[in-house]
Formats: structure tokens, sequence, C-alpha cells
């Protein structure tokens, strides 16, 4: 009740205007059947003391990775994020604004965009990116969507060791334009390319392959290119932005849209959401793409500005012609990864990318070195790795999470031949004194 | 009140045709290119490309608005206008000439006969207005 | 006033952060990686100081209007105050730091408020279960479309008709081509509501849905919802609640209650979390009973004391996102909810439909009023007399930014000629609408007396008009080094 300013004088003032003697009386249009006639059980209204009270208590019941010691990435990442980024996120001509309709006063929304859309340029090697999307697994649903629509063909492929839930989105959203949506299967933790081959044809609109892969290993992109082009299909990556610092380019790969997940540049993982999809792709497909982009230009006195551009391809111009559906997008959360990148520089990210490679491979070879857990694969990761584990993946956790430790990700919920499988993610926040002792409690060593 | 030159034909939805032969030039008429206003974009159908009479051949967009272009005869695109590739605002300076969009070689000529005349199409946007 | 680009203010070897030194013994890159893998090219990241990285977004900031700086009657956007203590939840460590994979012991908070939240938006909606899953309204339409298809599909019927009013949202029809339908368009009468008969004439054994507003974009309430709803219904067809408009019907009535049987909701409209400058939103998505086996999973149950997340949904359309929720929006909006519990969000309605009328009254002398009736929480109208001027809607709304507002939502609906839409929602004050009536009596004023100079704004703003042909016919999308 507190959020309404009006005192009982002024809402009378405002009533005598408006002729009426009760706020009911502004309703009469609506039939007597349809209204509620019954309790709504929703409780409150509690004070600003109360509600922050009961919030904390809420937040309480949880046990946060700060208490915890977490191994887990699968799709959402422990990276440092600077104090800088949420100073800036509090801002709230940024946060209280809405979409930047009008340009003359929403340069810092449309400049901070156009910073976004070029970084994310950079580091996929890309021409042009749009705003933002929802999140990693719907950008990559939006990729083959647009893949489709530009190539005009109805099949999709897309690699099982993809994230086992943007799969799911993708099968999810091929629903509606009827799609056919076919899995290619990993060998060696990679994509399997012979297999890759056999399902070419000219139907295949797209192929989607993760980059590194939901396994943590790096795909060979050149050579998934140069198979997909043969086909004049679209070759879809789905890209870790953080790895990019370190590894070659989707781009410079052949890649023709890259779209991923961009939680890991200065976005809390905040149990899943909101995260940060992100999508690039050539200048030749630029007018296919869904969702806002921010082009720049010059006012009526000369001055550079920036505004949104391209819209004839969007919803509220083209409406049931329209390349997408989407309308918001995640620009917080897109201005939280473009001062993220600001504050870490290139050489602040490639040290972030570098410290996870090394921690990664140190775990790794502590782990396999332990009576029972094996290696699985001999294939190049980036900050996550397979082991094969002596005991079922929810003993072992269950152990850890006894000690503070959240252990690795039980595979074999995923995939079902890869049982007593887990994968660990180690990323720079990890301290070598917490892996030691992740290793040394796998072992059974347990202090 | 738009231009609307003799010699041509001319179609309900805003296309104007010239015919040479087996041949037809299509553009779109002065009175769409001023209703979409400044024109930012034209997509091109390719060489080759074979299409019905009322398929959508080409979109062309200004800022704040997207027009299909329909074909308004059946037949094999034949030519393309490149230019309007890198200066679509041809089409608002010149709709006629340098505007073009296609041309393509006709696979029905019975169809000439559904095609406006000058005066039909003034008669049309008189009713339409 | 303008700001360099952050690309702009770099300078070689400066940093912006120090990271711990690896504290595990290091290979060479080299070793742990084939050459043939590894980027060739320097990252071109800017290469600034913490403080010019500061100063850079807060610079950037000040070029920004929202709610916290001033009116904001954006029309169908519902810019309220979000209340601050919302944003001091969402970012309790409790919350942003769990990983979504967590075991779900550890997460019981957070299963819980979500728990709740369904709960709370399947009450104020009348739906009888509650997904929070999709990110965004127009996610949230497709959501809801694709439970349609899935329900429809598994009663063996195949209707491939989605209807939506001439005065729909751009999603509406869109989000219907997305899910596979075909889009029919059905028009208004002269009252402003969905014309009943061209409905009727319209609907039959093959139509999926209506999808509507209520309150429609006109802000009108749809009188005729009953029948409507009996039509659609009687043909076998089902209805879809676009919940753009619910922060005028809140306590009052629900769409339940009107008879849909699929609803999406905007948080980051009624439910007060802000807009981001364009997101992150939040489209959870309510159902009748019939159709709760179709909601995406995983759904939030309470097993005893527990709580958990809950899977198997065979019939279930599968995925719309990872994990689970913006779960950060939802608690934005689970806080609003309890501060206001279902006494106040009435209020708000009430509130809401009050000032919109008072404003509509004291604008009625000036602009024109299309429908002459009681609005809800919005309500449209266009200037009069001012074409002879050459003055446009457009004018208006610029000149309004020179007077410190944000203007409200204009050329929308399509079927209103040169329209504006205000919604000044309930957070606002009474002298706050009347100096904003007042002003646009002397912006209209103005448009009569020194046209040029409305149609020269804005002039106070950090950039004038821009050049939007120029942007859209030679794209320049991103920075390259000159």
């Amino acid at each position: 009740m507190k959020f309404i300013p009006h005192t009982s004088e002024e809402q009378r003032q405002m009533m005598n205007e408006l002729e009426i003697k009760k706020l009911e009386e502004l309703f009469q249009e609506l039939p007597d059947e349809i209204k509620i006639n019954k309790d709504i059980n929703i409780p409150g209204p509690l004070s600003e003391l109360e509600v922050a009270r009961q919030l904390k208590k809420i937040a309480e019941k949880n046990k946060t990775v700060d208490q915890l010691t977490s191994f887990l990435g699968a799709g959402a990442y422990d990276h440092y994020i600077p104090s800088a980024v949420q100073h800036i996120l509090s801002r709230s001509e940024f946060y209280t604004a809405y979409t930047p309709y009008q340009p003359e006063v929403s340069q810092g929304v449309l400049q901070s965009i156009f910073e976004f859309q070029s970084m994310i340029c950079e580091l996929t090697g890309m021409d042009v990116a749009n705003a933002s999307m929802y999140d990693g697994a719907s950008a990559t649903a939006e990729a083959a969507l647009m893949a489709s629509a530009a190539t005009r063909r109805t099949k999709v492929l897309i690699s099982k060791a993809v994230h086992p839930e943007y799969r799911q989105v993708l099968l999810t959203y091929a629903g509606g334009p009827e799609l056919q949506v076919e899995e290619i299967d990993y060998n060696q933790g990679c994509t399997e390319i012979e297999k890759l081959k056999q399902s070419m044809d000219k139907d295949v609109a797209a192929v989607i392959i993760q980059q590194p892969n939901f396994f943590g290993s790096l795909e060979d992109l050149k050579a998934f290119a140069d198979v997909v082009h043969e086909h004049k299909a679209l070759m879809v990556t789905c890209a870790d932005p953080v790895s990019l610092a370190l590894i070659t380019s989707p781009g410079s790969c052949g890649a023709d849209i890259v779209v991923g997940e961009g939680q890991g540049l200065g976005i809390p993982m905040a149990y899943g959401g909101p995260h940060l999809g992100y999508m690039a792709c050539t200048k030749k497909l630029m007018r296919r793409m869904p969702g806002r982009i921010v082009g720049e230009t010059v006012d009526n006195k000369g001055q550079r500005g920036f505004v949104l551009t391209l819209q004839a391809r969007e919803q509220h111009i083209r409406r049931e012609k329209a390349t997408s559906n989407i309308c918001s997008n995640q620009a917080l959360c897109a201005l939280a990864a473009t001062v993220h990148l600001s504050l870490m520089g290139p050489k602040g990210l490639r040290q972030v990318a570098e410290q996870c490679l090394q921690k990664a491979h140190y775990t790794y070879e502590q782990i396999i070195n332990l009576l029972g857990y094996q290696p699985v694969w001999s294939v190049p990761f980036f900050k996550e790795f397979v082991v094969k584990v002596p005991q079922s993946p929810a003993e072992i956790n269950n152990r850890l999470l006894e000690k503070g430790i959240i252990g690795g990700l039980d595979l074999g919920r995923y995939y079902p031949e890869l049982e007593d499988h887990m994968l660990f993610c180690v990323t720079e926040t990890r301290t070598r004194e917490e892996i030691d002792r992740l290793v040394a409690l796998l072992g059974g060593d347990v202090k | 009140m738009s231009n609307i030159p003799e010699g041509l034909k001319y179609s309900k939805e805003h296309e104007w045709i010239r015919l040479e032969g087996n041949k037809a030039t299509i553009g779109i008429t002065d009175y769409a290119q001023d209703s979409l206003g400044d024109i930012v974009f034209v997509e091109l159908p390719n060489i080759d490309d074979e299409f019905e009479s009322d398929d959508v051949l080409g979109v062309v967009e200004s800022v704040k608005a997207a027009s299909d272009i329909y074909i308004p005869l059946s037949g094999k695109i034949v030519e393309i206008n490149e230019e309007l590739v890198d200066s679509p605002e041809t089409i608002n300076e010149d709709p006629y000439e340098k505007g073009w969009i296609v041309a393509i070689e006709l696979s029905d000529t019975s169809q000439l006969a559904d095609l406006l005349s000058k005066e039909d199409y003034e008669a049309f946007l008189e009713e339409n207005a | 006033m303008t700001e360099p680009l952050i690309f702009e203010l770099s300078r070689p070897g400066r940093e912006g952060i120090q990271l711990p030194d690896n504290d595990v013994p290091a290979k060479a890159v080299n070793e742990l990686l084939p050459a043939d893998m590894l980027r060739q090219q320097e990252l071109q990241l800017p290469e600034t100081s913490e403080l010019d990285t500061v100063r850079h977004f807060t610079r950037l900031s000040r070029m920004n209007y929202g709610v916290d700086v001033g009116f904001y009657p954006l029309g169908s956007c519902t810019m309220k105050y979000n209340p601050k203590i919302c944003e001091d939840a969402a970012n309790l460590p409790g919350f942003t730091r769990l990983h979504p994979y967590q075991p779900e012991e550890t997460v019981q908070g957070a299963l819980e408020l979500m728990y709740q939240t369904q709960n709370y938006l399947a009450e104020i909606t009348g739906m009888d279960a509650m997904s929070l899953q999709p990110a965004a309204g127009a996610h949230g339409e497709l959501t809801g479309l694709l439970i349609i298809k899935a329900y429809l599909k598994s009663k063996g019927e195949k209707r491939n008709k989605v209807i939506v009013p001439d005065s729909a949202h751009g999603t509406n029809p869109a989000t219907a081509t997305l899910a596979g339908f075909d889009v029919v368009t059905v028009k208004s009468d002269l009252r402003g509501n969905v014309d009943v008969e061209a409905l009727r004439e319209e609907v039959d054994g093959n139509t999926a849905a209506l999808m509507l507003t209520n309150p429609n974009t006109l802000g009108l309430f749809e009188e005729n919802i009953v029948q409507i709803a009996e039509i659609v219904h009687d043909a076998g067809g089902l209805l879809y609640y676009d919940g753009a408009n619910m922060n005028a019907i809140m306590g009052i009535t629900s769409p339940g209650d009107m008879g849909f049987d699929v609803v999406h909701l905007n948080l980051h409209k009624t439910f007060s979390t802000p807009h981001g400058g364009g997101g992150p939103g939040s489209g959870p998505v309510g159902v009748k009973a019939e159709l709760e086996p179709f909601l995406p999973k995983p759904l939030v149950i309470r097993d005893k004391e527990f709580y958990k997340l809950y899977y198997d949904l065979p019939l279930s359309i599968g995925k719309m996102r990872s994990f689970y929720a913006s779960f950060g929006v939802v608690v934005k909006a689970y806080t609003y909810l309890i501060s206001q519990g279902v006494v106040g969000l009435k209020s708000v309605s009430e509130h809401a439909v009050l000032n919109a009328n008072y404003l509509m009254r004291r604008l009625a002398g000036h602009l024109n009023i299309p429908f002459d009736r009681t609005c809800m929480h919005e309500f449209v109208c266009n200037p009069r007399g001012l074409k002879e001027n050459g003055v446009r809607t457009l004018d208006l709304a610029k000149r309004m930014l020179d007077y410190g507002y944000h203007p409200p939502t204009i050329y929308f609906p399509l079927i209103v000629e040169e329209v504006m839409m205000m919604e000044p929602t309930e957070t606002e004050n009474k002298e706050t609408l009347d100096e904003f009536a007042d002003n646009v009596v002397k912006i209209l004023q103005e448009a009569v007396e020194d046209p040029e100079k409305v149609k020269a704004a804005p002039h106070d703003t950090p950039v004038g008009r821009l050049d939007e042909v120029t942007a859209a016919r030679n794209p320049v999308l991103r920075y390259s080094k000159k």
C-alpha cells in the first residue's frame, strides 16, 4: 500500500473530478459474473522491515557457493565478478528504464549495447551481434530457426555433446514450425565427424556444435564447418565466451552463427537466471537475426548517437512475418557483461581463461591418479572434464557435501551410457587448497 | 497527387509493369514509395527463381515499415536491379526508371488481362484514398 | 553532450583488475592445448582503469531516463515505481550465490520462494497451475501457445488457426506464427471492443485459440468477454490471456474468472520488477487444470516439508530455457507480492485505474479521446487540428522530452491514427498528473503558435533527433579501430 501516494484528500478530489463516490464505480463496465467473489490467498501486506526479515530468513535456508566449495559447471559458472560491476548496475537510470524507444533520452543504454555488440563480435570473430537474447539455450534454438528461414530448409542437426538442456529447448522450439531435429553422436568426448557426414543431406539447415562442448572438450570446429558448408548448410556454434580469450574464435573457424551463454561475464549464477544469451552472425545473415540491434548514426547537429536499427525485422513492425517473436532482451545483463569485459580487458580475461585451464588440468591429473578414478577420453579440454568414478556419483557427492563440498555433475542422469561418470568444473575462483581437499576427500583420505 | 506515367500497366498491390515482348520489368509505384517513406533496404530474389503470380517476390523496408512485393505475373527472374542493394533510396528518387526492381520472362501471357491501365489505377487509388 | 566509446578510452597496458596469481603448478599452454586451437590475434577489448570504467558508465547512466528520474507514462509498459527493498532482496548472497544444479537440500529457500510465487500468481490469475520458466512476455506467449498445441494434439485435434484482434501487440501474431499456427485478425468495433459478430464469423472447428488482452491495448475493458469466451469454447477453441494489462484488474476480476485457459504475466510490468533498459523480464505462464500436464519442466512442488524440482511430466512441452526461471526477477516479484498482499494488489489496480481516468479527464478538452468510456489503467488519445501546422504526434512526444518527461507510447495500437497511449500507473501522485496535464496543454499551444519549435524538439537532451534512415541504410553495428 505504501507505494500508492494518494492522500485521502487527494483521492477525494480526483473522485470528485470523475464524479464518482467509490472506486468500484470505475469498474462498472465489468460484468458482475466475472468479478472475484472468493478469498485470494496471498499473505501480506507486510511492512518493509517484516519483508526484509522474511527474505533474509528464506535466503538463509540456502547454502551458497561461498559457504560450500563448488565444482559444478555445466552451463553456470562461478567466475569472479569485480565489485564495480554491481555498482554500475545499481544506477537506477539504467535499471528503471524501459527499452530505448526514445533514443534522445536513452543514449546510456543504447551506447552500452553498442559496446556490448562490439565486444561479442570481437570475442566470437563475427561481423555483427545483437543486443542479447534470454539465455544460451534459447539463443541456440533461435539460431536454428534463423538458419531454417535463411536456407529455407527444415532439418537441424545438433551434436549430442551439446548441453542436454539446450537440446531439450531446441526440441521444444522446433515443435512450433515443426522442424526436424536429429542428434549427432559423440565419440571419445567429441562430436563424431563421420556421423555428421552420414547425416548431411540437402534438407539440413544448420549443424549445431558447442565449443567447448558439454563435457568440456574442445571440438575441431574447422573440420565441421567444411562438411557443413559443402552441403550449403549453416554452421552454428554455441561458445563459452570466457574460453574465447584463449582459443580460436568460431568466426575464424567458419561459423555462420555464434550463440552462447554470457553468464560467466559478470553475471551471478543466481540459481539459474537471469543469465545472458548472446548471438552473432556474418554480415550476410544480418537481416535474418532475431532481437534488437543497436546501430551508430548522427543527430541533427552532427553528433554521434545510437539508435535501435534494422527494426523492420521485428515483431512490432513485421507482426506475423517477423524473424522471431522476441521483444525483451537482457539489456541489464548485457550491461553487466560490458562493464565486466571493460574491467577485465584483454589481459584480465586471458588470465581468467588460463587459470581455468591450468587449475582444471591440475585437478584432473590429481583425480585420475586416485585409486579407482579413471580417465575416460584423451581430448583437449578447457575448464571442465569427465572422469569415471569408482562408486555411484550420488554417494560420492553426498560424502563430499557432508564435508562442505559440492562435487561434480552426475552424468548418468543425462547420458545413460555415462553412468558412474562425473563432470567436474574448476574455474579461477577455486584455490589449490580447495582442490587438494577435494582430491583428498575423493581418495578417501578424509580429514 | 502521385505520379502515374502513361504506357505502363499497374497492379492493385501498387506495382508497375513495363512490357517488352515476353519480358516484363517490375517496380513499385510512386504512391507505394511515398507511403513507405525513406526506403532503407530491398530484398531481391535470385536470377532464375520462378514465381507464380501473387507470390512474394521480395521485400522493401523503410525505418518503421516493411512491405512485401507481390509479383503480379508468373514468370522467371531474368534480371535484378543490383544497384538497389547499395542504394535503396533510388526507389524513392526514381521509382519508374532507375528504381526498377526485377525483370521477368513471362510464363503465362493470359494474365496480362488482369493488370490495370493508368486510368484504372488512378481510379483505384481514388477509391481507396 | 556525447561520451566516447569505452574502446576510445583504451590505452595499451592499462588494467582495470588484478587477479590473484595462479597457485597451482602451471604447464605451458601449448602443452595443454593443440597449437591450431589457440587464439592467434590478441583480443581487441578495451584497456582501461577501474576509475575510467566507472566514470564512463556513470556518465552513460546520466544520459539515460528511468522511472527514478521522472514521470514515465509509457502505455502498455506499466512503468511503476520499483521498490528498493526488492533489489536488496534479489542481491542477497543467499540468492545470487547459488548454482542451479546444487543438491535440493542446499536450496530449500530458493525452491520455497519459487513454490510460493507459483501459488500466489495462480491465485491472482485464477489459474490452477503456474510455471515460472519463461524469460519474458513474448517467451511466455510462445510457451502458452506450444502448450495449447500439445494439448490439442493429445486430443487428436488438428486446429491451426489463431485469432488475434487488430489492436493486439505485435508479439501475439509473431508468436502464433512461431508456434506454427496461421494468424487471422479480427477487427474492433466502434466502442473499441472485439467485434463479436466478426469473431463469430471467424471462429470455427479449425480455431485453436483466441489471444486477447483484457483490458485491451486501447485501455478498455472487453465488455463482452463472457460471450467471447463462450463463442470460442463452444467451437472447441481455447482462450489465451496476454497479461500485459493485468495491472488494471488485480483482486477485481481474473483471467480465470473471465474464462481464459492459459495466461502469461509480465513480472516486469504488474509485479514491479524493473525493466532494466529492456530486460531481463520474466513471463510466468498459468493454466487451468486440464492443461497442467503440458507445462514446461520442471515445476516446483512441496512434498511434506521438502521442496523439490518435479520432472515427471510425460506430456510436457519440454523446456523453454535452461534451468528453471529468471530466478533473480522472481525474488523481486515475490518481495513485491508479500509487501502488497491481496489487499494491496487490489488497491494497486484501483489506483492505477483512478489515475488513468483522472489524467484522461484532465486532457479531454485538449486532446481527442476516440472512445468515450471509462478507461482502465491506460487510455489512448490523439491530437486534433494540428495537421495543417505539420505537427505530428512524434513531434509532441519529442517536445515532452524537453519538459523532463518520458513520452507516452506513440503509434500503437495501429488502429488509431497518430495515437498516444498513456499509462500513469498507481505510483504517481496527483501533483505529477496535474503538472503533466498542464504541460501537455502548453505543448499543444506551442504546436499552434510555434510549430517549428515543436517539430525541431527535443532541444535539451544529450543528443537531438537521430538519423534512423542512415542507421538502417548503412548499418554500423560495432566499433572498428579507425
